[in-house]
């Protein structure tokens, strides 16, 4: 049966790790290697390693250290953050990401969705989706590290992605990054609900029952989180046992 | 030598990267002389079916695959796309033919609980349904990454080494003689699959 996936977040600023609040103040929390390298010791299911500042800084993402990341990890990686084109794609994946992030770009041009999916299969094409509350059931989609509106439905916005090849929907909610207040349930269920691929809920992730309820009530196939296991004493080891007695299928090392 | 076959498309770095930790020296190649050269020979498999098989053609790997793993019997692996186009044909973005080597075709999963989501991706666990000597150490359900949307649908039984089901059983590996495949990705299944890549290394077929 297939197991409920954990995937801690990394957020890349700069060539550190950092911690963001509501996409705004950040805190250093470290060297990217050696983060991965601790949750691949864990038992992470797989990792989540987004370049936060490349769309803004309208530069190509940061190759070289994801290669340096790729080279700890024996998990799936996921990358994101300034992925623009195809190239930036194969790049990426020669530099050991086995699934690209898109967020931005998919905004832009949608049509590098359905390229991507057809050139390097849709198993490897991860939509990434920012969601402003509005106002209660209605998100909207914002894109440039959330300082750009784009009048879009979130749920809509779902909905495309994943008839376009998108083959997994990383759903995050902006208003509650790094306030460790819960994902917005709301939001994720909404998405969930709506699309046959599986969704990745992140933003805002604080106790470890916030991981249990993006499954059970979120409808989510997988929980990202960061804050928890940057500023709390809560690991990936800690977070699968407690999912465990909760009932939730995971798997332990 | 081991040889990661190189056909153009997605993340052989992985690949190799596992194989050096489980104790090999791989090397990545896309040349049909260096596959002739091999010792062991690993298909690793991203992107999409028609475009692998495009690249296998084009570049004479189909040929000296042929040989060297169906005549002279090297050890291999196949990972993911490198177990789906040993099958005859694919539906994947239309109907298309692999390499043919088993009476087999990939077709897309259909799970029978229809809240399953596809891509089937994340961690399952598989049982093996023949002793293998590639399961060495490993537990009684080991548990694998998936990542696809198709999967190996041989004729023969007897073709498949293990299963593992979601909303119903498929195929996630198969072996004959001096062939292994696996539907999972050992390189990305952190201690249990480097156990299998090590297994792999050793394998006397």
């Amino acid at each position: 049966v297939l197991k409920v996936r954990l995937i801690p977040a990394l957020l890349l600023r700069e060539g550190r790790c950092i911690k963001t609040v509501r996409f705004g103040a950040a805190r250093d929390t470290g060297h990217p290697v050696t983060a991965a390298r601790v949750y691949d010791a864990q038992g992470a299911d797989e990792l989540l390693f987004l370049d936060i500042s490349a769309t803004r800084e309208a530069r190509a993402p940061l190759f070289d250290i994801i290669g340096q990341t790729a080279e700890q990890c024996f998990m799936p990686l996921a990358v994101g953050g300034g992925v623009r084109t195809l190239a930036d794609i194969r790049q990426l994946l020669q530099s050991g990401a086995d699934k690209v992030a898109i967020n931005t770009a998919a905004v832009e041009c949608p049509r590098l969705i359905e390229e991507a999916a057809a050139s390097y299969g849709q198993q490897c094409v991860m939509v990434s989706i920012d969601a402003r509350k509005l106002a209660p059931g209605r998100y909207e989609v914002v894109t440039h590290s959330a300082t750009h509106r784009t009048g879009l439905d979130v749920v809509e916005w779902a909905r495309r992605m994943a008839a376009s090849g998108a083959g997994e929907l990383l759903i995050t909610a902006v208003d509650r990054d790094g306030t460790m207040d819960g994902y917005d349930l709301e939001l994720v269920r909404a998405v969930a609900d709506a699309v046959t691929v599986p969704v990745i809920a992140a933003g805002g992730c604080g106790t470890l029952e916030h991981l249990v309820s993006g499954i059970r009530l979120g409808h989510a196939s997988a929980v990202a989180a960061a804050s928890i296991f940057h500023f709390t004493d809560q690991s990936v080891i800690k977070a699968k046992s407690y999912m465990k007695v909760a009932g939730i299928d995971v798997r332990t090392i | 030598v081991i040889l990661v076959v190189d056909y153009g498309l997605g993340n052989l770095r992985s690949v190799a990267k596992a194989l050096e930790a489980a104790g090999g020296d791989p090397r990545v190649s896309g040349d049909a002389a260096d596959v002739r050269q091999a010792e062991r020979i690993v298909l690793p498999g991203q992107g999409a079916f028609r475009d692998c098989m495009a690249r296998l053609d084009a570049s004479g790997l189909r040929e000296a695959l042929v040989e060297e793993v169906r005549e002279k019997g090297k050890p291999f692996l196949g990972i993911c796309l490198g177990l789906q186009v040993l099958a005859e044909s694919s539906e994947e973005g239309g109907l298309h033919a692999g390499l043919g080597w088993y009476p087999a075709r990939v077709n897309r999963l259909r799970p029978e609980e229809p809240t399953l989501k596809l891509p089937h991706i994340g961690w399952n666990d598989i049982t093996f349904s023949v002793p293998t000597p590639l399961a060495r150490g490993l537990k009684q359900r080991p548990i694998f990454y998936f990542d696809h949307s198709y999967h190996f649908d041989p004729d023969d039984p007897a073709l498949v080494a293990a299963t593992s089901d979601y909303g119903g059983p498929f195929c996630a590996a198969i072996q004959q003689d001096n062939v292994f495949a696996t539907q999972f990705h050992p390189e990305k299944s952190q201690e249990t699959g480097l156990r299998l890549l090590g297994n792999f290394l050793d394998w006397d077929p």
